[in-house]
């Protein structure tokens, strides 16, 4: 299961890739394993802002539907509209092609509460 | 996890890569490669599924078939020696207990197929009932039982049926002590995908050994076997009622649309035959439909329909359908909102999106 060094993640399978004053967020390589095929992603809109802990959207497998987490609190920017046609990439490109949204936190810090690539692969292995 | 129940091929899941989930207290395989390549392997080629968990229970006796057309709704007197039948176990009011299969083994010997979580409690209501010269015995353990399930399933099948030619088994029979391999078993042609295969009843130490043989015969035709996720998309597109979702305690086989399996003018009186002749003469108040989603949204088992704002019913199953993409499900309504191309709203995330009634079911094989 890929685990980027670079990157910063949630317990509930959310990765979160630093970019100035911006952040990108996606899911895990491990969370598109467990959820197995993706048919639906549902994200919010430019100019939103979602909540630290709150869903801010979902992604549906043929089988569940899996809240996405808000890693911190802050405004969406950005979001990624070909997920709409191809849910598919949360399973072929996690950390790539199926990266969310991007989103300008509210507070820094926040970020810094974020775990670790060690620590996120600490607590897969624990499940 | 410890108290989950597993049926005789538990060990052999994780050498095809299974991924296992507690499905009514059964630890079984909801996937062994991908849900939609299972799924388009049963619709092109052939899957493999491993259904021991089902339940078997035995009724015999010279008073055997007078006592099941009191507990079923179909006519049991139809069934040959050899044949299979779909039924229904109602509750007085017309409630479901379960829904089964029946194989006429002899004259006075059944073979009832049910639902594995319903097991206890469709034995308990049976024994409840017993009449003289009636025997009924739980025999679910002694079983194991395999599908093998697509287009290729006859042909794949035969390479290790020794002494049996499987096209003389036509759809709803069954033959006993055919030979597959080294073992014996009962083989039918039935199945819960939609497509041509066959059911496998066997002795339960034999079902490892016909699993691998089975996956080994049908390498070159591309099987794969095929968890609970698959057979779950699968029986939805088909059509096939799941229970706990379009049959339950509170929803009677006519509302249901499984009123072929409902002879109210048979002869003999059975459990829930008032309300559901009733029913099927006047309609019920409540029918299952099939609903596409015309906006963004993927319908699933208890979402709230409306209509007008009003709430009209609910959503027994759904998803997006494999086979075709789209974003469809099973729901049952207030009649009068189930025509073809009435407009509904299904409540998603606290949305109300919109979809229509449509035609079941999905998905029909080319015969």
């Amino acid at each position: 299961m890929s685990v980027p060094k670079e990157l910063r993640y949630t317990e509930e399978h959310e990765w979160v890739k630093v970019e100035g004053n911006t952040i990108r967020i996606g899911i895990t390589d491990y969370a598109q394993n467990e959820l197995g095929d993706i048919v639906f992603v549902e994200l919010p809109e430019v100019g939103d802002t979602i909540k630290v802990n709150e869903a801010f959207g979902s992604v549906e497998s043929v089988k569940t539907v899996s809240e996405l987490y808000a890693p911190v609190s802050g405004k969406v920017v950005e979001v990624n509209e070909e997920l709409n046609d191809s849910p598919e990439f949360v399973n072929e490109s996690p950390y790539e092609k199926a990266w969310m949204i991007v989103v300008e936190p509210a507070d820094q810090s926040e970020v810094e509460q974020l775990l670790t690539a060690e620590q996120y692969e600490a607590t897969i292995s624990e499940e | 996890m410890t108290d989950l129940k597993r049926t005789p091929l538990f060990d052999t899941y994780k050498e095809w890569g299974a991924k296992t989930v507690d499905f009514g207290g059964w630890e079984l395989p909801v996937q062994f490669s991908s849900i939609k390549e299972e799924h388009e392997a049963v619709r092109t080629k052939a899957g493999l599924f491993d259904v021991s968990h089902m339940g078997e229970i035995m009724v015999s006796g010279t008073n055997a078939e007078n006592y099941l057309q009191k507990m079923l709704t179909n006519d049991v007197s139809k069934i040959k020696i050899g044949r299979a039948q779909y039924t229904i176990m109602c509750y007085e009011d017309g409630g479901t207990v379960d829904d089964l299969l029946v194989y006429r083994l002899e004259e006075n010997s059944y073979l009832l197929v049910v639902n594995a979580s319903n097991t206890d409690k469709d034995f308990a209501w049976l024994k409840q009932h017993q009449m003289e010269e009636v025997t009924i015995e739980n025999v679910s353990p002694q079983y194991a039982q395999l599908a093998i399930q697509g287009p290729l399933a006859q042909t794949i099948l035969q390479k290790i049926a020794n002494n049996t030619d499987l096209s003389e088994i036509s759809f709803f029979s069954f033959q006993t002590d055919v030979q597959l391999g080294k073992v014996s078993a009962l083989v039918s042609r039935t199945g819960y995908t939609g497509e041509d295969g066959f059911e496998i009843y066997l002795q339960a130490a034999d079902a490892p050994y016909l699993w691998n043989e089975i996956l080994a015969a049908g390498k070159n035709e591309g099987i794969l076997p095929c968890g609970l996720g698959a057979r779950d998309t699968l029986r939805f597109e088909a059509g096939l009622p799941l229970y706990g979702q379009e049959l339950s305690r509170e929803i009677t086989p006519i509302e249901a649309g499984v009123s072929f399996a409902v002879k109210s003018n048979k002869p003999s009186f059975f459990l829930g035959k008032d309300i559901l002749q009733d029913q099927k003469e006047n309609g019920p108040t409540r029918k299952l439909v099939g609903i596409e989603m015309i906006d963004r949204g993927i319908p699933r088992h208890g979402y709230k329909v409306f209509k007008d704002g009003e709430e009209i019913g609910f959503v027994t199953s759904g998803t997006q359908s494999p086979t075709y993409k789209k974003n469809i499900g099973h729901a049952l309504l207030q009649a009068s909102f189930t025509e073809l191309g009435t407009e509904i709203f299904v409540e998603i995330r606290g949305k109300h999106l919109k979809g229509k009634v449509v035609a079941t079911p999905f998905y029909k094989k080319n015969k």
